[in-house]
């Protein structure tokens, strides 16, 4: 029988841990493909941030660096400075980067560093236990908002897509969603080209990845991922905000 | 090493010179008085050496910047001062937890909050109990000339890699501004381990590899925790610098660090002059402590004054020393003036009557 499909090479053997229908799972898969793709396995380097998303050094087969809450951004500049020829990239939650992290991800995305940041937007504080998230949408209840998000109280969920696409110094802004078959196939690919602008030193390049977190959401992982397409996508939607074809200057 | 050619420079350019003839080729970080010098010299004198100066957004980034730096096994400088050190505590816990080198220099301002920009050592504690969140230390050097600004900088830089430890230059705006005659040299430095185990490059040819600060399997972290003490350990057994000048038949003993101790010198030999038998010990690091040396101070000391521009933090490791085995005395002023060597002589020769 041919093999059509096989676990990329640049994850480990080990089973994910992830909650029953967390996504996280698929958007480790999708960055793994992209390494593989470019055969970036042994120069490339990993931030972790803090949150569920912590564990990627025990799945990914490269070599890791964690990161302080938020900071993810800033560790892998000085990484990347060092090491121009390695291939650096982060792996975010909407905690770490839309709300402690906020100042390094603008900063490193305006700076244009030639890094890659996958952005995973649960709308909601998973590791922590459901509390409200930078980017939990209004009603949305979570254990700091029992009553709903109330914009007069919380403000609105935070579109970080739109803001770094309104910078200089991006090279590819984008957002995705892994809901259905269709939009993984489209973010398996906006992943892959978030990774060639840096192997070609394009520049910072951002792919914002709507997913769904059944647990904290209190749902089932099937009526979870209809809340992405529902209520998410709608709200943030997705597409290719920014993408430069050459950097002003590197 | 290599002598090079005496120059005449302001404190904060000696480190910057000294750090980049170590061979330090990467420096993240974020403006702020007294200490704005590091930065502008490393802007423009980086670039020459094919190395690469940074401005972060916060001393937060600046810190981080360096984490990752470090990682890499590069030669990696930040510097800052006070307000921006506080902000920075978060990155330090982070780097002790992750066994990683780095340099950082705090040339502290008087405080609490925004204080204000002249010299201080009211950052004595936060430098040497931790500071940040866990249990951990920096290795903290208190150099008290320009000259030796220049010489521990390059220590700060071996010892950091030797421990894998974080190194804290603590000095103060009278060190970081004032312009001396230095002599710069160049030390032999290794290419370094290729074998570095640790040491984060991209997996090629190997298993890849982690530096992480996060360990939650049972007992995990508390294996951590004692190494990382047993490194503290080694570092107090061999690693202690400190400066003693006429102990020896000294019947009071001053002791003081950084520019307080360059300002107690002065007072010292005008004791000596008077016939005064009084002599001073300098800890150089402040981190690992001097303990042994108050320990076993020579049986004609009966007491020890300890002079500080705070209100009293080093007393704590002099009197933890001592064991109670001799009275201390302080005398401490709270930054924003320095004190003159009349003022040092006054409260000496105060402390020298009730001893005689």
């Amino acid at each position: 029988m041919k093999q059509v499909v096989k676990r990329p090479t640049s994850l480990t053997d080990k089973p994910f841990h992830f909650c029953p229908g967390c996504h996280h799972g698929i958007v480790h898969r999708l960055v793994a493909e992209a390494l593989d793709f470019f055969n970036l396995r042994e120069k490339t380097i990993g931030v972790a941030s803090v949150g569920c998303s912590v564990f990627l050094y025990d799945y990914f087969a490269v070599d890791v660096i964690e990161a302080p809450h938020g900071r993810a951004s800033a560790v892998a500049t000085g990484t990347k400075r060092v090491l121009k020829d390695q291939i650096v990239f982060t792996y975010q939650g909407d905690g770490d980067l839309a709300a402690i992290g906020t100042a390094e991800i603008i900063h490193a995305a305006n700076r244009g560093e030639n890094i890659t940041v996958i952005f995973v937007n649960n709308s909601i504080y998973g590791m922590t236990g459901g509390q409200m998230a930078p980017t939990t949408m209004l009603g949305q209840s979570s254990t700091t908002t029992p009553y709903g998000r109330d914009y007069h109280r919380d403000g609105y969920p935070i579109k970080m897509t739109e803001m770094l696409a309104a910078l200089e110094g991006p090279s590819l802004v984008a957002r995705v969603a892994v809901d259905k078959p269709a939009n993984v196939k489209k973010a398996r690919k906006i992943i892959r080209q978030a990774f060639q602008m840096q192997v070609e030193d394009k520049g910072f390049s951002f792919v914002e990845v709507l997913s769904a977190c059944p647990t904290n959401w209190g749902m089932t992982p099937q009526k979870a991922t209809k809340r992405v397409s529902d209520e998410m996508i709608p709200y943030f939607p997705l597409g290719v905000l920014k993408q430069k074809d050459v950097v002003d200057v590197l | 090493m290599t002598a090079l050619k005496k120059v005449f420079l302001k404190g904060n350019e000696a480190i910057a010179l000294a750090a980049i003839n170590a061979g330090c080729h990467y420096y993240f970080g974020y403006p702020i008085t007294p200490q704005n010098e590091i930065p502008e010299y490393m802007a423009k004198h980086l670039p020459e050496v094919g190395g690469e100066f940074l401005q972060a957004e916060s001393e937060i980034a600046s810190i981080n910047m360096m984490l990752g730096a470090a990682a890499t096994g590069v030669r990696v400088m930040t510097s800052s001062s006070g307000p921006g050190i506080s902000l920075m505590q978060e990155g330090f816990s982070y780097i002790a937890g992750n066994e990683l080198p780095g340099v950082v220099v705090n040339m502290s301002r008087q405080g609490p909050g925004l204080g204000g920009i002249n010299a201080t050592q009211g950052d004595y504690f936060q430098a040497v109990k931790g500071g940040g969140h866990g249990d951990y230390h920096l290795i903290v050097l208190a150099p008290h000339t320009g000259q030796e600004l220049y010489d521990l900088t390059i220590k700060a830089f071996e010892l950091s890699e030797k421990y894998r430890c974080l190194t804290m230059l603590l000095g103060d705006a009278v060190l970081g501004q004032i312009k001396e005659p230095i002599n710069p040299w160049k030390p032999e430095i290794s290419a370094g381990d290729p074998d570095r185990e640790w040491l984060i490059t991209g997996a090629k040819g190997r298993q890849p590899r982690l530096i992480k600060s996060l360990f939650l399997a049972d007992g995990e972290m508390e294996k951590h925790n004692w190494r990382l003490q047993e490194k503290y350990q080694q570092l107090a057994a061999n690693d202690v610098m400190v400066e003693t000048c006429f102990i020896e038949d000294a019947h009071l003993v001053l002791t003081a660090f950084g520019s307080m101790a360059r300002i107690a010198k002065t007072a010292i030999d005008q004791a000596r002059e008077e016939g005064m038998k009084v002599g001073l010990i300098r800890p150089i690091s402040l981190y690992p402590f001097p303990t042994a040396t108050f320990k076993n101070l020579p049986e004609s000391v009966s007491r020890v004054l300890t002079c500080e521009m705070n209100t009293g933090q080093m007393v704590e490791d002099v009197r933890l020393s001592i064991d109670n085995s001799l009275p201390v005395d302080f005398y401490g002023r709270p930054g924003g003036s320095v004190p003159t060597p009349e003022e040092i002589f006054d409260r000496l020769q105060q402390a020298y009557a009730e001893v005689e």
